[in-house]
């Protein structure tokens, strides 16, 4: 499976390195030796267990290395935008950022700066040098390696000190092609001191081709800056989403990361943050909502390194018909991370016998002063609960479906954004009716 | 009303009822007592519809319906209403969501409109006052973190948003100081008609000083092994149930 | 928490730090074909059980030391190991046999052989090193039809039950440390209890480490038939040593239709001194199978010694209406490790299980839960609770977790709960005001803290566990 990449690389390195920037390219052929060496992550590493990627990584897949432009407007076709919100709205076409903006997004703040990785290593080739590759490189892991080797473009987003996004940055990405297709990307983003922003990631595919996208997104979060990351999946089962998402958090600050996949095939997220300053605050939320064939696998890990930190983590999953779901939960304090609160919660319920869940938390503690705690629940609707329900007259099907929302409720209201939270609660909801979760008003998806 | 002929049910293969039978008539109230383990929470859930229980035999009729037959939430939709014993927490479901969702399927069997969300408040705030409701707990989920007495106050009102015909309330009293006991059986008083009746199971007799029944009943090992009227229940309180089991058992 | 009091209390010596001067058998140090041969010469075993013994040896040949479990071993020598050592004399007939060494040994150990557990109703199969001693109330069991005898008794006299039964739960390719214990162990416990009865005694065996280099590779075989009940204690110490001893055991335990068996473990084996030399290396495969309906097994276990612990004693519930239970207290003070748990497969419908695991974690120790809990697809209705608290005494040591939770059916309802704190400094502060000292106070806490996993200890197993735990831990305060 990895040979025809390591021949892909051999062949076409110059041109990958072309059509990319300097500041990728100078990680590439070390990130390309690590993958070399560690290959794709199998099941039989204790960290990739619970997703098999061999079915996803078997598939013949099209890479777009000389970034040949992709015939589509996303503005002509994409109305997705949250009613009642307003965005600062970017696309990224596969793994290229769509280069016509909104001209909504003229109006951004001084000193904010959205745009290619690609266009800021030309532009502000320092900011990139600083930080580009400096959580990423230092894990090792096949696909994070792979994305190291290949990626050649990717998301960058800038703010300044002390300055206050007023409008959540929406990032949406589309996949778009007619034959199977990898997709890899590289995100960027930084906050300097006191810096605040919302930034709203959005995962559609268009084509009923095969998709597999590898994503990394490094998050820099600067002392007082608040950051809050929401994902939203929605997509179809021919997609293998493998996603990693490393936020470092300097002293004070606050970062919010939720992730709510909806519709798709194979997911894989895996999130790291780190707790590098005293005093922050850290939430990491999930929701999955999964039925027929679908997985997903979230693998979190939130590492205390600095004492006088608190963390709250909490997963939801909904599971029915063969899908199968995944969670780990990994808690690190460091041994001086003294005073550290971290609580974790992890709950899930099989709506069938087929359906299955694998969950590990786990805590490591090397600090004595800390108070941590993960609780991790597998079963079914609460029968006397829908009985009661039914007592007052309340169809068994409607009452199923209340406790399945009331159970995702908590998720939803870690939602920052009021308008939002809305409709994402409306898309919950008819994604457990069983409607299609599609956005209303996308033209693209129908 | 309600009319029960040789009543028969079990759980997990254990017979609980053993040819129950019992009628009731609109306007009326009668009281089932018994000892511990006679089967008269059985007879609730078996009457609601809880499908934890089997009925193996007899037939029960509700207005001339088959009752069997119905699903627990057709049931409720018929008129029948049951105060539970131990009310369940339902987290994450808001109160209001909740009784609006049945008020309006309520409202929907009938072939009714919807409530419109004005009326529904409207009506809400007026029942509230019955059971002397506070209105945070409106706002809170269905029973969670409610005191005992809470719980079953949020119980009568939901009673009168429903407005059964049948209204069976199962040990209503356990739990309660006086003072709530007080509240509740008001409740119960005020939502009385003659076109409706109410089966009140208890342990004691102190609650029908409250709600004064036409026909007292002993339930005793699955069956109904004595009836008379609101003196039994003094008799009872006196002389315990040792006397009646031994009336039973001896014959 | 002055760091002197903490130093103070956390030096405590090892009480059973001795040695018996005893002769002993041993055979010259190494593995190869021929030592296990030579093993299984020594002990006159028949044709079948050097064959099992030598497909043992072949396989393990193939493995590598597993390397998941969150400890930190150093490389293990097998070849500087002596794999047998047997007190010279014959096993003797009657207690003015015993070698009075031996019997002193027990008796610093505070387990007389004789007069104090007969007292107690205990029946005490004394393992020394590898050989089993001496079993007493040997003929009062044999009355009501029991079997409990040592393993190597129990090969040559009822080869139809250990040939039936060794290896049934745990499969000599199961893991590195059961299936080097398949080729080379020497001795350990056996037990059958036949259809209906109730053993009216606790069995119980104690396990000690005496001789200079000598692994210990015992396995212990419970079957309790039908409608049977048993409760048995194993209990271990073994004496000071600066070299690293081996500790590879297997315990089986078969649980036929409506019958129970309860496994009760005080390890005490020498933890290595305060800088983290010598102690032992205890890699035990336990496993029992609750295989007929209505079957019920419970594992109680509490750690405070050895080096390094890897030990995770399982229960696979494959009859219907079966459970299981795992009660666990590890305490890991200087340099010691743990990495210990259980795994609970759910097999047949409407099987429970129950864990509780206690850790509590002082020194620069490094202390682990690991559980499984699997339900199978078929296994309708199953439940199971796991409840995982970590207790740290001091900044410089570690607590973990890692549950693992794989439900394969609907029906299940599966919950983890964990927690992981520091000695309460309120609770300290309140016992001194009334007079108690710190290193009190934290033995009275830690004492507290264990309650719920020591009160499913046999009575005089629990006195023993309690004072272990106040021993191992003597106020060590962070």
């Amino acid at each position: 499976m990895e040979q025809q990449y390591i021949d892909l690389y051999t062949a076409h390195h110059e041109s990958i390195k072309k059509h990319s920037a300097p500041a990728m390219n100078g990680l590439r052929d070390a990130s390309f030796a690590q993958f070399e060496k560690l290959g794709f992550p199998t099941v039989a590493l204790e960290n990739y267990k619970y997703t098999d990627l061999k079915e996803s990584l078997s598939i013949d897949y099209g890479l777009n290395i000389n970034r040949i432009p992709i015939p589509v407007n996303p503005y002509d076709v994409f109305k997705c935008d949250v009613p009642g919100i307003h965005s600062y709205l970017y696309f990224v076409v596969n793994d290229g950022f769509y280069p016509v903006t909104d001209p909504r997004n003229t109006q951004l703040p001084d000193g904010v700066i959205i745009g290619s990785v690609k266009e800021v290593a030309a532009t502000h080739p320092e900011l990139l040098k600083d930080y580009f590759g400096k959580l990423s490189s230092t894990k090792e892991d096949g696909l994070i390696a792979f994305n190291g080797a290949f990626a050649q473009d990717g998301f960058f987003m800038y703010v300044p000190e002390n300055v206050v996004l007023d409008k959540p940055v929406q990032l949406v990405n589309i996949m778009r092609a007619d034959v199977d297709f990898m997709a890899v990307s590289h995100n960027v983003i930084i906050l300097e001191k006191g810096a605040k922003a919302q930034l709203l990631v959005c995962d559609h595919t268009v084509d009923e081709v095969r998709f597999l996208s590898n994503r990394v997104t490094e998050v820099f979060v600067a002392e007082n800056a608040t950051y809050e990351h929401y994902k939203l999946e929605n997509t179809h089962n021919k997609t293998t989403n493998l996603s990693t998402l490393l936020i470092d958090q300097d002293a004070s600050s606050n970062v919010l990361a939720n992730v709510i996949t909806l519709h798709n095939g194979v997911t894989r997220n895996m999130i790291e943050i780190d707790v590098d300053g005293e005093h922050c605050e850290t939430s990491l939320c999930g929701m999955v909502i999964g039925d027929k064939n679908q997985q997903v696998d979230n693998f979190t890990s939130i590492i205390h390194n600095k004492p006088n930190c608190n963390s709250r983590e909490l997963f939801k999953y909904v599971l029915d018909d063969l899908a199968k779901g995944a969670f780990t939960g990994k808690l690190y304090v460091a041994k001086d991370a003294q005073k550290t609160a971290a609580f974790q919660t992890n709950r899930n319920i099989l709506l069938k016998k087929t359906a299955k869940m694998r969950t590990k938390p786990q805590l490591e503690i090397y600090a004595d002063d800390v108070k941590c705690s993960h609780g991790a629940t597998i079963g079914s609707l609460d029968e006397t609960a829908l009985f009661y329900m039914r007592q007052r007259g309340i169809s068994a099907d409607e009452a199923r479906l209340l406790l399945m929302f009331a159970f995702t409720n908590d998720v939803i209201e870690n939602i920052r954004i009021p308008a939002l939270q809305d409709r994402i609660k409306m898309l919950v909801e008819k994604r457990l009716r069983g409607e299609l979760s599609k956005c209303e008003g996308c033209v693209i998806c129908q | 009303m309600l009319e029960i002929k040789n009543l028969h049910a079990n759980i997990n293969g254990k017979e609980i009822l053993k040819g129950l039978s019992l009628s009731v008539n609109a306007g009326e109230v009668h009281a089932i007592m018994g000892p511990n383990g006679a089967g008269k929470s059985t007879l609730s859930s078996v009457l609601t519809g809880n499908p934890a229980f089997t009925v193996t035999e007899g037939d029960v009729t509700f207005n001339g319906k088959n009752l069997l037959e119905l699903a627990p939430e057709d049931r409720s939709r018929e008129g029948i209403f049951l105060s539970f014993q131990y009310p369940v927490e339902i987290p994450g479901v808001s109160m209001v969501n909740f009784m609006r969702t049945a008020v309006n399927e309520h409202r929907k069997y009938k072939n009714l409109e919807p409530m419109s969300a004005s009326d529904f408040l409207r009506m809400q705030r007026e029942k509230k006052e019955l059971v002397e409701m506070d209105n945070k707990l409106a706002n809170r989920s269905v029973n969670e973190g409610f005191s005992g007495g809470e719980k079953k106050r949020n119980e009568i009102f939901q009673m009168a948003m429903l407005d059964p015909k049948l209204s069976i309330l199962d040990e209503t009293d356990s739990g309660l100081d006086i003072d709530a006991l007080r509240i509740v059986a008001n409740g119960v008083n005020k939502l009385k008609r003659p076109d409706n009746a109410s089966i009140v199971i208890t342990h004691y007799q102190r609650l029908l000083d409250y709600i004064v029944p036409d026909f007292v009943h002993v339930l005793y090992d699955g069956r109904i092994v004595k009836s008379g009227g609101k003196e039994l229940a003094l008799e009872l309180e006196e002389r315990g149930y040792d006397w009646i089991k031994q009336e039973v058992d001896g014959k | 928490m002055s760091a002197d009091i903490l130093q103070e209390v956390t030096q405590n010596d090892y009480k059973y730090g001795f040695t018996t001067d005893i002769e002993t058998d041993i055979i010259p140090i190494g593995l190869s074909e021929d030592v296990v041969r030579l093993i299984s010469k020594k002990k006159n075993e028949p044709q079948w059980m050097l064959d099992f013994r030598l497909k043992a040896y072949r396989h393990w040949l193939t493995m590598k030391m597993p390397e998941w479990a969150h400890l930190n071993i150093p490389e293990i020598d097998y070849q500087s190991i002596a794999y047998y050592a047997a007190p010279r004399k014959n096993a003797p007939k009657s207690l003015d046999e015993v070698d009075p060494e031996l019997i002193k040994t027990f008796e610093k150990l505070g387990i007389p052989l004789e007069e104090r557990m007969a007292l107690s109703g205990i029946a005490v199969d004394a393992v020394m090193d590898s050989v089993s001693v001496k079993t007493t109330f040997k003929e009062s069991l044999g009355k009501l039809g029991i079997i409990f005898c040592s393993f190597s008794e129990a090969v040559e006299n009822h080869p139809d039950l250990v040939q039936k039964y060794m290896s049934s739960v745990v499969p000599y390719t199961d893991n590195f440390f059961a299936t080097l214990n398949c080729a080379v162990f020497s001795d350990g416990s056996f037990v059958y209890i036949p259809k209906g009865v109730r053993c009216p005694m606790e069995l119980s065996t104690y396990f000690r480490i005496n001789a200079i280099n000598t692994g210990q590779f015992e396995r212990t075989l419970i079957i309790a038939d039908d409608d049977s009940y048993v409760s048995y204690l194993e209990g271990c110490t073994a004496p000071m040593r600066d070299e690293n001893q081996l500790h590879a055991a297997i315990v089986e335990i078969v649980a036929m239709k409506n019958a129970e068996v309860k496994y009760s473990t005080v390890q005490n084996w020498y933890p290595g001194d305060k800088n983290g030399n010598g102690g032992v290396y205890n890699f035990v495969t336990k496993r029992g199978i609750c295989k007929g309906e209505n079957s019920k097994l419970s594992w109680t276990q509490v750690e405070t010694g050895s080096a390094i612990t890897w030990k995770y004693p399982s229960c696979i519930l494959l009859g219907d209406n079966s459970s299981a239970e795992f009660y666990s207290v590890a305490v890991t003070n200087h340099h010691q490790q743990a990495d210990t748990g259980t795994k609970m497969l759910h097999i047949g419908k409407n099987t429970s299980s129950h864990i509780l695991s206690k850790g509590i974690s002082a020194g620069v120790s490094q202390n682990s839960y690991r559980g499984l809990v699997k339900i199978n697809p078929a296994a309708e209705n199953a439940r199971n609770f796991s409840q995982c608290d970590s207790l740290l005494l001091g900044d410089k040591c570690g607590a973990h977790t890692f549950p693992y939770m794989e439900v394969n059916n609907d029906t299940a309802i599966v919950e983890h709960e964990a927690t992981t704190s520091k000695i309460n400094e309120d609770q300290i502060f309140y016992c001194n005001q009334r007079g108690i000292s710190t290193e009190d106070a934290v033995g009275l806490i830690v004492n507290g803290y264990a309650k719920d996993v020591i009160n499913k200890l046999p009575m005089e197993f629990a006195v023993e566990a309690q004072k272990l735990l106040q021993i191992t831990l003597e106020g060590s305060v962070g």
